[in-house]
């Protein structure tokens, strides 16, 4: 499939790549130009092959409350919070973002490759009153992200964005288009991901591009930007074969509701499971690739599930499942490659900790 | 892309520069293009022999890790330390700062065997 942007990404000879049954530009000039872009000015992102589901109904709340993880009764009007969705085994059917529209209306934004499986589940579980919409054919979302992502979209629209907060959002016209704007993203930079009608979207792309200050990103230098800020990716870090104990650590879990998977949730807390995601530090710019395997003293203790040279640090970092013992920061460990074995360590996350997605103000 | 007609060249997208009994073996600008930014760069020791078509070195881009070809036989005689810290050397100027190594030949005749400009050209995609 292809975004409303293809074309687009085509006339600024972007490379394209198949991601989730779409083709996606994975790069324009260069994964690393893109990269350092974004963490010191700003690039644009085509996230349309994203899904985006409207529920609304009077028990709209207690139903999301018991599909996700995270705390939902306790979002206001203009927030919005991350979690994941359950199997009943515990297992990650996705992770997503919730946003609290009104009292009884919300809006899920889920990852491309989950989306068919995301609505099926979803529905399944709604009371007779909530009404379910897929939106994701007619909503277009481009991530707008880097620290002067506020002071070029004011200039290109003319307008003064409202005080948004991190995880905030709000509805405002761009160039006559009703947009959804969040302080959100997956860069860990300060940015925006915006959401509005796919008929507006190549000249929203053409208006946010033309004066050259934002420049295009793809796919190629979102992952690389989101591993450093330790964002875990759906079918990487995150699977139907992995609970959010071991991705997450219990975060975006709120335990003192009922929800889908919570007695596996409570378990793996109470009795302590076998591998937690980490981050590890290499010693070069030689990569860990994904199937690596993480090694201890001649033991397979865990397995790489992202690995890349990081442009802004300058060496190569993973994130990884590792044996419960050995997560510490400072655990020194070695990662094996198909021809090489790479000394590793065991680091806090964010890998990039200068990022401006939290700061109060740019 | 840029194929220098002096060089010569293998189906791999290495490029070979002879002078004087010595090959200094490079990747093409098509292979730098193809694999984008290169972040790391593992190159032979000094001394090693090397045979035409086995792995000698290793190229990793951001994405993905690439293997590196000897041309012909031979003897490692010097390698581009400079790549250790500057990869990038390899995609601003794959023909001269970003040589990879510099191999003696056991054979010079072997040099014949590989491509010149418009044969390896013509491997290349059209546009």
């Amino acid at each position: 499939m292809k975004t409303v942007l293809y074309n687009k990404h085509i006339e600024v000879n972007a490379r394209m790549v198949p991601f989730a049954s779409w083709e996606m530009p994975i790069q324009y000039e260069g994964i690393i130009k893109e990269h350092a872009q974004t963490r010191t000015r700003c690039s644009i992102f085509d996230t349309c092959h994203m899904g985006e589901f409207d529920i609304q109904g009077p028990a709209a709340e207690t139903d999301l409350e018991t599909l996700l993880t995270l705390s939902v009764s306790t979002l206001q009007n203009g927030q919005c919070r991350y979690g994941f969705l359950l199997n009943k085994e515990g297992g990650i059917l996705d992770d997503l973002m919730c946003y609290r529209r009104g009292p009884d209306h919300f809006f899920l934004v889920v990852n491309a490759g989950t989306l068919e499986k995301d609505a099926a589940w979803i529905r399944e579980h709604l009371s007779s009153s909530t009404t379910f919409t897929d939106l994701s054919s007619h909503t277009a979302k481009l991530d707008v992200q880097g620290p002067i992502s506020r002071k070029e979209i004011e200039t290109i629209f003319r307008i003064q964005l409202p005080e948004l907060n991190y995880f905030r959002f709000t509805d405002l016209n761009l160039a006559e288009v009703p947009c959804t704007i969040s302080r959100t993203g997956y860069t860990g930079e300060w940015g925006y991901e915006l959401y509005f009608p796919t008929n507006d979207a190549e000249r929203i792309w053409d208006l946010l591009t033309v004066n050259g200050s934002i420049k295009p990103a793809g796919l190629g230098a979102r992952d690389t930007l989101r591993l450093e800020a330790g964002y875990a990716l759906y079918g990487s870090e995150l699977s139907e074969n992995r609970t959010p104990v071991a991705a997450s650590r219990g975060l975006f879990i709120d335990m003192k509701k009922e929800f889908i998977g919570k007695e596996i949730m409570a378990k793996d807390l109470r009795e302590g499971i076998d591998q937690f995601l980490v981050g590890l530090q290499l010693e070069t710019r030689r990569s860990a690739r994904v199937g690596s395997k993480v090694m201890h003293q001649k033991q397979v203790v865990g397995e790489v599930t992202s690995g890349s040279f990081s442009p802004t640090l300058g060496f190569a970092i993973a994130l990884a499942y590792v044996r419960s013992d050995l997560i510490d920061p400072g655990q020194k460990l070695d990662i094996e490659t198909q021809k090489t074995r790479l000394a590793a360590e065991v680091v806090e996350l964010p890998f990039y900790k200068k990022g401006t997605a939290r700061k109060k103000s740019v | 892309m840029s194929v220098p007609n002096e060089l010569r060249y293998t189906k791999t997208h290495e490029w070979v520069r002879v002078e004087e009994r010595e090959a200094a073996v490079g990747i093409t600008d098509f292979a730098q293009s193809q694999l984008s930014d290169i972040t790391y760069v593992e190159l032979p020791g000094i001394g090693d022999k090397v045979t035409a078509g086995n792995e000698v070195a290793v190229l990793e881009s951001v994405k993905a890790a690439s293997d590196i070809y000897a041309p012909i036989n031979g003897t490692i005689t010097a390698i581009n330390k400079e790549l250790e810290d500057h990869p990038e050397l390899i995609n601003s100027n794959p023909y001269r700062e970003g040589w990879l190594f510099i191999i003696e030949p056991e054979n010079e005749k072997d040099l014949d065997q590989l491509l010149d400009a418009d044969e390896y050209s013509k491997l290349l995609p059209e546009d």
